[in-house]
């Protein structure tokens, strides 16, 4: 099957080709920058792992870091069992399957800065539904001002707008699962949470591992909410790593720090998300039966 | 033709084909006969193209086909599931393969009409796939994959989901079938009574190796060696432990020795195997040798009755013919004759017995 | 351990638009005596399953009541019926180990801890899993997890019944005959309520002491495995059971005399009279080949079409008058030049429009 190999590279490169354009190019540039330093006039200087070094042991930086582990923590601990219930709720079959599907797609197919927009205005208290509903049962909220507000609105947001992508993928994994498992637990006596656990969560952990994977990557890198929202405040209560990192890239044009520190983010995501795979994926020590039975028995 | 040359296969680190070297002819069926992971479907995945040996060459008509993308070659398979496309018709379904190389369309009305002849498919030619029981549909993948004529027909335990009986009547049919095919027939089975049947050539399979080959019927009776023995009976194929001193051969101190044939004069540890169905409670000749044993569980089948029962401390199993119960621990005498005995000795060979 | 009555059982799916629901169970009244061993059996498609899943209460059958020792089950849950059940396919809980499988349904029955450990030691020994009682369910092949499935049945010492729905289907054929024994000395051993699902006639008649065949969501006979075999009631159970089945040939009486193919066979052993298609039942294993007409002057010409060899014996595939007929002769029987065929006067079964005459 040589040629065939072949001919399947050659398909391929085009594609490689832009990938290389469009990322590793970029991603070059972004090196070059995090090692140099300029003022002006295109002259550059060799700095090496100075930018680095004052990123690490920015303050600034570390709050930043903290904000965003902490928001991407709460999102996972909200959205994932969240989902999971919401799932298992939904029905397997019938008229209602295809109404659920679609109610849960619905948040799904709204731009990241139209969400953003709608969350500004929705909790705003001079017009807004939500903040002056709440200001007017007495309740004093103000995202604007108040850090505690603001977390909540953006939280509340990101779950409105988010959940449905956990409950879509858990409601995947749950409808594969045969019949004949709940009445073998039926059969064994199994509670409700027996199921659950020793039947439903296992047989959904492969597109669970997706959805944590999914919402973790899009919720560390938050930008356009926080940014249409809050704008980052009040004060910096909300300014997470991608925030900060415009604002030092485009506000402050330290384009040497900012390379560094995104180059900083890009290495944790993916340490971070390496971590929740390996966690994941540890007690994994499936067969190769899969692979030998290709054609076997169902 | 199709030959393989000391093929080999691992996937991830595990051998899957061990070493495996065929010869398989034209208008001939070989069957692969094995126990699920034995490797039948791996090696059906390699001569089909599917998968790309690590180590060497498979041949068809003398050319290596190893460079050839599966579409380019002339295969047609047939798997355990039933894979028809839902929304043609049957006859849509068998003309497929045809219509994807531009047959004519005469042409293919009147291929469609033999091959839905020969299956008796042509009362259900206009039905949907989902709309015929589950032979009737095995039947319509069966024609999809004659149809075309192909060079090379793998197929893959295709009765293995059908009812026993309608197993049994395609099975009775399929050597008939196949008799006018000029084409590679391979089939793979876990079952030694469809390989029986179905005849033709077979390749004992075991944790990826081809254990041995040879003509059904041939294998069946003159095994070469335990293993294949072993893989080749249904019911279970029954062993002891055996002694022999020049030709006196003894189970243990307690029971009296025996002679097998006449001029086998062996000595050394064997085993000594019987095929259930050769076991008797009359004696059946002089020669014939005394089995006492402690019956276990007698299971009824209409016509005959199958006796398990424990012999020197093996689980043995005798087919009798009529109905015959025993109690549990009942002592029965059974009795074998010299000729239906096999002898393997220490390192799993038959010994060929003067008798038979 | 109980007796289980069904009274009146009837089951209709709901229908689909445009189509009457047709009975996959119809009217049907069965008691299952306590310890009995018994199998379903039937083609698939035959209501067999459904049957089974109304008495373990998977299923609400649509009428009739199901008794166990006389006390009315029919609205209760699986869980409250105490029933076991293996399925066709295994089922194991991936992540839990072999033995903490094997004790599931102990635990969720609020067991001792120490009786749960005795009697699961004692199932993985009867299954042969000792050596693997710590491993995890899902790295296991099929055979193996099927076996837990039906561990998972036998731990529980106190149930009503053990329901086997097609449990060797994935099974190699080698386990198949060893599983099946098991089986057997298990039931006789423990005397559990047995209720077996196949459509494997060996299967089912090497394990029930009592057979229902059905057909079409109607039971067509219900007998031991002898009976079934000598004297099926219906030529469906005749051609259904038995490998080959049944020669079923139509035949004609006169003045007391049984005729095949115009030529008179033999005395008619009881009154056939009425109307309707008359057929005679033969097993092959009753057909015999002779060489010639002397000394068997009941034995027909026939034509011999192919002769099987499955390892164990020959099948005979024969014609007479173009009537095929089956023979199952021993191994290395030598076939006659003109051979002649006989059958066995005392096993010959008349049927009238496909039902037994002298039943």
């Amino acid at each position: 099957m040589k040629t065939q190999n072949n001919k399947a590279w050659l398909m391929v490169v085009p594609v490689l080709l832009l990938v290389a354009l469009s990322a590793i190019i970029p991603l070059m540039t972004v090196v070059n920058y995090s090692v140099q330093d300029t003022f002006g006039n295109n002259e550059f200087f060799w700095v090496g792992t100075e930018w680095f070094q004052e990123i690490l042991q920015s303050e600034r930086f570390h709050n930043a870091l903290l904000r965003t582990l902490l928001f991407s923590g709460l999102i996972l601990a909200i959205e994932i069992p969240l989902g999971i219930a919401i799932a298992l709720a939904m029905p397997r079959g019938g008229v209602w399957v295809s109404v659920c599907l679609v109610l849960m797609a619905l948040p799904l197919l709204i731009p990241w800065n139209v969400v953003g927009t709608i969350w500004q205005v929705f909790g705003r208290v001079d017009i807004g539904l939500l903040g002056h509903g709440l200001a007017s049962v007495g309740i004093d909220y103000n995202y604007t001002q108040n850090t505690f507000d603001a977390w909540a609105t953006l939280i509340i947001m990101d779950v409105w707008h988010w959940t449905s992508l956990v409950v879509l993928l858990c409601y995947s994994g749950l409808v594969a699962i045969p019949e004949v498992f709940y009445q073998a637990a039926r059969i064994d006596g199994a509670s409700r949470w027996s199921v659950f656990r020793y039947i439903q969560l296992p047989k959904i952990k492969r597109v669970l591992l997706i959805a944590v994977l999914l919402r973790f990557m899009d919720s560390f890198m938050i930008y356009t909410e926080p940014f249409v929202v809050t704008g980052g405040g009040p004060g910096n209560a909300t300014t997470f790593l991608s925030i900060d990192l415009v604002q030092m890239a485009v506000g402050q044009f330290d384009l040497g720090p900012a390379a560094a520190m995104s180059l900083i983010y890009f290495l944790v995501i993916l340490l971070l998300c390496w971590v929740f795979y390996t966690v994941m994926t540890s007690h994994d020590n499936e067969t190769h039966e899969g692979v030998h039975r290709a054609g076997g028995r169902p | 033709m199709l030959e393989l040359q000391q093929v080999s296969h691992k996937i991830a680190g595990e051998t899957y084909i061990d070493n495996i070297s065929l010869k398989l002819e034209r208008g001939a069926l070989t069957v692969l006969l094995g126990p699920t992971l034995a490797g039948k479907t791996s090696l059906m995945r390699l001569m089909a193209g599917l998968d790309k040996p690590d180590s060497g060459d498979i041949l068809f008509d003398h050319k290596s086909v190893l460079g050839v993308p599966v579409q380019k070659r002339n295969i047609a398979m047939v798997y355990q599931q039933f894979i028809n496309y839902p929304t043609l018709t049957v006859y849509d379904n068998i003309a497929s393969p045809l219509v994807v190389v531009g047959v004519k369309r005469e042409e293919i009305g009147r291929r469609v009409a033999e091959i839905a002849t020969l299956l008796q498919l042509t009362p259900l030619l206009q039905r949907k796939p989902a709309a015929l029981s589950g032979g009737q549909q095995q039947r319509v993948a069966l024609a999809r994959a004659l149809i075309k004529r192909a060079d090379l027909v793998l197929l893959d335990e295709p009765l293995a989901n059908l009812d026993y009986k309608l197993r049994e009547e395609l099975r009775a049919e399929l050597p008939r079938l196949f008799a006018h095919m000029g084409a590679v027939l391979v089939y793979a089975t876990t079952e030694p009574t469809e390989a029986l049947i179905l005849g033709g050539n077979t390749v004992c399979m075991h944790a990826g190796r081809a254990v041995e080959v040879g003509p059904t019927m041939d294998l069946y009776r003159r095994p070469a060696g335990l293993l294949a023995a072993r893989l080749f009976s249904d019911p279970p194929l029954n062993t002891v432990a055996v002694t022999g001193s020049a030709g006196n051969f003894s189970f243990h101190q307690a029971l009296p020795a025996f002679r097998l044939g006449h001029n086998v004069s062996l000595s050394g540890d064997f085993t000594f195997s019987v095929r259930p169905h050769n076991l008797q409670t009359e004696k059946p000749a002089s020669n014939a040798i005394a089995l006492p044993a402690t019956v276990a569980v007698t299971e009824l089948s209409g016509s005959e009755s199958y006796v398990h029962f424990d012999f020197c401390g093996q689980a043995w199993v005798a087919l009798l013919h009529g109905i015959r119960e025993f109690a549990r621990d009942e002592q029965v005498q059974f009795w074998v004759q010299p000729e239906h005995v096999m002898l393997f000795d220490a390192n799993q060979q038959r010994i060929a017995l003067a008798a038979n | 351990m109980a007796c289980i009555e069904l009274q009146q059982i009837a089951h209709r799916y709901p229908a689909l638009p445009g189509e009457a629901s047709a009975y996959a169970v119809q009217p049907l009244s069965q008691v299952w005596q306590d310890g009995g061993a018994y199998a379903l059996l039937g083609p698939s498609g035959c209501g067999k399953t459904t049957l089974l899943n109304i008495i373990s209460g998977l299923l609400r059958a649509s009428a009739g009541r199901v008794l166990f020792d006389g006390v009315d089950v029919t609205g209760l849950s699986t869980e409250r019926r105490n029933i076991a059940q293996v399925f066709q396919f295994p089922v194991v809980y991936d992540t839990l180990s072999v033995a903490d499988n094997l004790a599931f349904p102990l635990r969720n029955r609020g067991l001792k801890s120490a009786e749960i450990e005795t009697r699961v030691a004692t199932v993985l020994q009867l299954l042969g899993l000792e050596h693997m009682a710590r491993v995890q369910a899902r790295s296991l092949n099929a055979d193996d997890k099927q076996k837990i499935s039906l561990g998972r049945g036998l731990v529980r010492t106190d149930v009503n019944a053990i329901l086997f729905d097609e449990p060797l289907t994935v099974i190699d054929p080698h386990l198949k005959w060893k599983l099946r024994t098991e089986l057997k000395k298990i039931h006789q051993q423990f005397g559990h309520t047995m209720i077996y699902v196949t459509h494997d006639q060996t299967e089912a008649l090497t394990f029930a002491e009592r057979v229902i065949v059905m057909y079409e969501g109607a039971v067509v006979q219900i007998g031991t495995p002898q009976e079934l075999f000598e004297k099926p009631a219906h030529t469906f159970v005749g051609k259904f059971i038995g490998s080959p089945g049944m020669n079923v040939l139509p035949c004609a009486t006169d003045a007391g005399n049984l005729l095949l193919a115009g030529k008179v066979i033999g005395k008619l052993p009881y009154s056939a009279s009425g109307a309707g298609q008359l057929e005679l039942g033969i097993r092959p294993e009753y057909v015999s080949l002779v060489a010639t007409a002397a000394g068997n002057p009941d034995s027909l010409p026939a034509v011999i079409a192919a002769v099987e060899d499955n390892g164990k014996h020959f099948v005979v595939r024969a014609s007479i008058n173009d009537l095929p007929i089956s023979a199952i002769v021993r191994e290395g029987t030598v076939i006659p030049e003109s051979p002649r065929i006989m059958l066995d006067p005392a096993k010959i079964n008349l049927y009238r429009n496909s039902h037994l005459v002298n039943a």
